[in-house]
């Protein structure tokens, strides 16, 4: 009974300690500390926000969004979207937005392809492989990005000849100072025959591939599924074109001093995609080779035991496992090269930040601008994390 | 006997010898494709190697103006014999070059010195006071019969080291304080770090950049003039800031939970907590990410040529708009990027060979 006493003594104790109101008592402090950092920031804010709209009222420059609907009379030199100098300043937003989200795009699947290559070649067996692709991650890592934009840019540009005097590594690609020009798929009813036949392509590798699994899980035999997959998706379309002739592509030709017809990429847009390509996958390639080095060796040799070929091992067992590892720290490349992607304002690609500046330095409202540019690449960073780790709770080891 | 056998445990597995032809069947033609790839590679090189060696020394001049290297159709070293001064120190009074000479030697003498694992504590204040003091009175000048030296006409390297030196020492702090402040209790302080690293990290540094050069005037009152170097500064601070803060949490998260409930045993308050027991472990396991944050930083300066900052890399393009030299760029950025190439290597070796050596003490 007395213990009991005792011990609801010592329990009541600091309860009231806690209801002190003195400066020796931690939640007090802990309070004091909250409330004058909180009043120390608004402050700061208020006082920084004042400063501000005296300046801006002193300059009399307008604040606030209106400037959205004014016209800005400029000409975009690229876009995805019909764009004309009468257009708003939130029209060319909107087609520079569309331009940092095609670069990106692009350049996250293609970055994450060739980091992959890269990540598998630094631990390959071939040592000239192996130390071709070191030599590679060593050089760009060590090189600032804006260093090798203005290089691609400098070679795409002053490097290549004029459009009558184009190189032409392929028939009807043509590489000139005016940037890469392809053949382009023309208005031509061979098109729905090609959409077709990819779709059934498809639909029979599909079939096919179910019952080859069941064959293999009765027989143990299989058929290569890779190459036959492929030339059944890409052949007969392949086949169509070539049967519809010279009508299905519409080919650049040369006209005078410049080219006609095809699809272009402007050497802005190639040179901003070389540079934040090369740049990632170096970064890329570096994380898929930790995280294939993360997965345990007896991986490997039970698999070699197994019978499996290193390839098949690769792709079935290592691969799968590394993907864990691999994943979080992509994504945040992901994330740097679409920011990165702002170095467009550099070499004169017009994305977000640098249709931005343009306002701003016509319109004077600096905080609308940077702030919208903030916004939109908040936005880009959440949209992409959240996929990325919807992507990543996928592929999670399953424990129980 | 076990003497013996234990000896015998530690030795290395033998490995035999290759010779050449050996070594280049188990590396080079193992199987077929790697055969393939090999050739392949083989044939690549003897294309791509042969035309750079012609264009890099046989056909390169290395005097005579820029009629002569075109006519030579090789590398024009010559333009950079002419023009390294301005890449170098950009428009630093020509008689003064000695100053940034010294400011940069003082600098990089700082850091070989700061890499020594035996000055790290107390004296590395000392040290990194007086190299980067030495540094900045060579750099502004105005005492000791040296004239004084405006911001302005800083550049080229010495402006490049200066931003990035400085930027990390005074991100530092800030960094530390955003950690502690993230990994705190009270949710006030922990609201505003956590707010203040996602937005910072979640927008490029040319918005930050943009916001230090035409809106960091518009904050202060309109006497208050801002030097550009000092907004491309405090623009880079307050960037790196995040970064650093993040790199400091992933230490403080590593210290066992006991170290703290120790110290609160022994009746630490929280400044005597982090000052004595958590930061010193926490900050020791977090050094090679920090240097590689440095090689961050000092890439990103690179970004200062947007806002007008004549970087080494603007030196660099601006010594191509000279219209006696014009389409020397392959020239110049080679230079340049050598140069940035030394020092992000130097701090990349130098990271790794302090995870390896730091690692040691807790290998098992």
């Amino acid at each position: 009974m007395q213990s009991f006493d005792g011990r609801a003594k010592a329990d009541a104790a600091p309860r009231a300690h806690h209801l002190t109101l003195s400066i020796n008592n931690p939640t007090v402090r802990a309070i004091l500390w909250q409330v004058g950092l909180g009043l120390l920031v608004a402050l700061a804010g208020w006082y920084l926000a004042s400063n501000t709209m005296a300046n801006l009222a002193r300059l009399s420059i307008a604040s606030g969004f209106g400037f959205l609907d004014r016209e800005a009379g400029v000409q975009i030199g690229e876009s995805l979207i019909a764009t004309g100098p009468r257009d708003s300043y939130g029209n060319i937003f909107v087609v520079g937005l569309l331009n940092t989200l095609k670069v990106s795009g692009v350049g996250i699947v293609l970055a994450t392809l060739l980091g992959i290559l890269l990540g598998i070649a630094r631990l390959s067996r071939n040592w000239l492989v192996a130390r071709f692709a070191a030599f590679y991650v060593e050089t760009i890592r060590n090189i600032p990005l804006l260093l090798q934009l203005f290089i691609w840019y400098a070679l795409l540009t002053e490097g290549l000849p004029g459009p009558r005097q184009a190189l032409e590594p392929l028939p009807g690609i043509f590489l000139s100072n005016r940037g890469l020009k392809l053949p382009a798929p023309a208005d031509d009813p061979v098109w729905a025959w090609v959409a077709v036949l990819f779709a059934l392509g498809v639909l029979v590798t599909l079939a096919l591939s179910a019952w080859n699994r069941k064959r293999q899980l009765a027989t143990g035999q299989r058929l290569p599924m890779a190459p036959i997959g492929a030339a059944l998706i890409l052949l007969p379309p392949l086949l169509a074109i070539l049967l519809a002739g010279g009508g299905a592509l519409d080919v650049p030709v040369l006209q005078g001093f410049n080219f006609k017809g095809g699809m272009t990429l402007s050497p802005e847009f190639a040179a901003l995609l070389f540079g934040l390509t090369l740049y990632t996958a170096a970064f890329i390639g570096e994380i898929v080779r930790s995280g294939i080095l993360a997965v345990p060796k007896g991986q490997t040799e039970a698999a070699t035991a197994l019978g499996l070929s290193r390839g098949t091992a690769m792709r079935l067992v290592i691969l799968p496992q590394a993907l864990r590892v691999i994943i979080p720290p992509t994504t945040s490349q992901f994330l740097n090269l679409t920011k990165n992607s702002s170095l467009a304002v550099a070499i004169g690609y017009p994305d977000f930040v640098a249709v931005a500046n343009t306002a701003i330095n016509q319109t004077g409202q600096a905080v609308e601008g940077v702030l919208s540019i903030m916004i939109v690449y908040l936005v880009i960073s959440l949209a992409l994390s959240g996929f990325m780790n919807w992507y990543n709770r996928r592929v999670a080891l399953v424990e129980r | 006997m076990t003497e013996i056998v234990n000896k015998a445990a530690s030795l290395p597995p033998h490995r035999p010898r290759l010779g050449l032809w050996a070594w280049a069947r188990a590396n080079l033609f193992s199987s077929w494709y790697n055969t393939a790839l090999t050739l392949a590679f083989a044939y690549i090189a003897w294309l791509v190697i042969p035309g750079l060696v012609k264009w890099g020394f046989i056909n390169a001049s290395l005097s005579g103006d820029a009629a002569a290297c075109r006519a030579a159709g090789g590398a024009c070293w010559s333009f950079i014999a002419e023009k390294w001064r301005f890449i170098l120190f950009g428009t630093f009074p020509d008689d003064q070059q000695w100053r940034p000479t010294l400011a940069m030697l003082a600098t990089i003498a700082t850091l070989v010195i700061s890499a020594d694992r035996r000055t790290w504590g107390r004296p590395l204040l000392f040290i990194w006071g007086g190299g980067l003091g030495f540094a900045a009175l060579m750099m502004f000048g105005g005492v000791l019969g040296m004239d004084f030296v405006p911001t302005g006409l800083w550049g080229g390297l010495p402006l490049t080291l200066a931003l990035s030196v400085v930027g990390l020492g005074a991100s530092f702090p800030l960094g530390v304080l955003l950690a502690l402040g993230r990994t705190s209790d009270l949710p006030v302080m922990r609201g505003l770090s956590v707010v203040y690293i996602e937005l910072v990290r979640g927008v490029p540094l040319i918005s930050i950049l943009f916001m230090a050069s035409v809106m960091l005037p518009l904050f202060l009152p309109q006497d208050v003039p801002i030097d550009k170097l000092l907004r491309a500064l405090i623009g880079i601070t307050l960037f790196s800031a995040a970064y650093v803060a993040e790199v400091v949490r992933g230490g403080l998260q590593a210290i066992p939970r006991g170290q703290v409930e120790a110290s609160k045993a022994l009746g630490l308050g929280y400044w005597q907590r982090q000052r004595l027991i958590i930061l010193p472990q926490a900050l020791a396991l977090v050094i090679p990410p920090l240097v590689n944050s440095f090689i961050a930083i000092f890439k990103d300066t690179s970004l200062v040529i947007i806002i007008g900052l004549l970087d080494l890399l603007s030196t660099a393009k601006s010594a191509l708009t000279d219209p006696a030299w014009r389409g020397f760029y392959k020239e110049a950025y080679l230079f340049v990027g050598v140069i940035y190439f030394l020092f992000c290597y130097a701090l990349s070796r130098y990271s790794r060979h302090l995870e390896t050596v730091l690692g040691q003490g807790r290998k098992r």
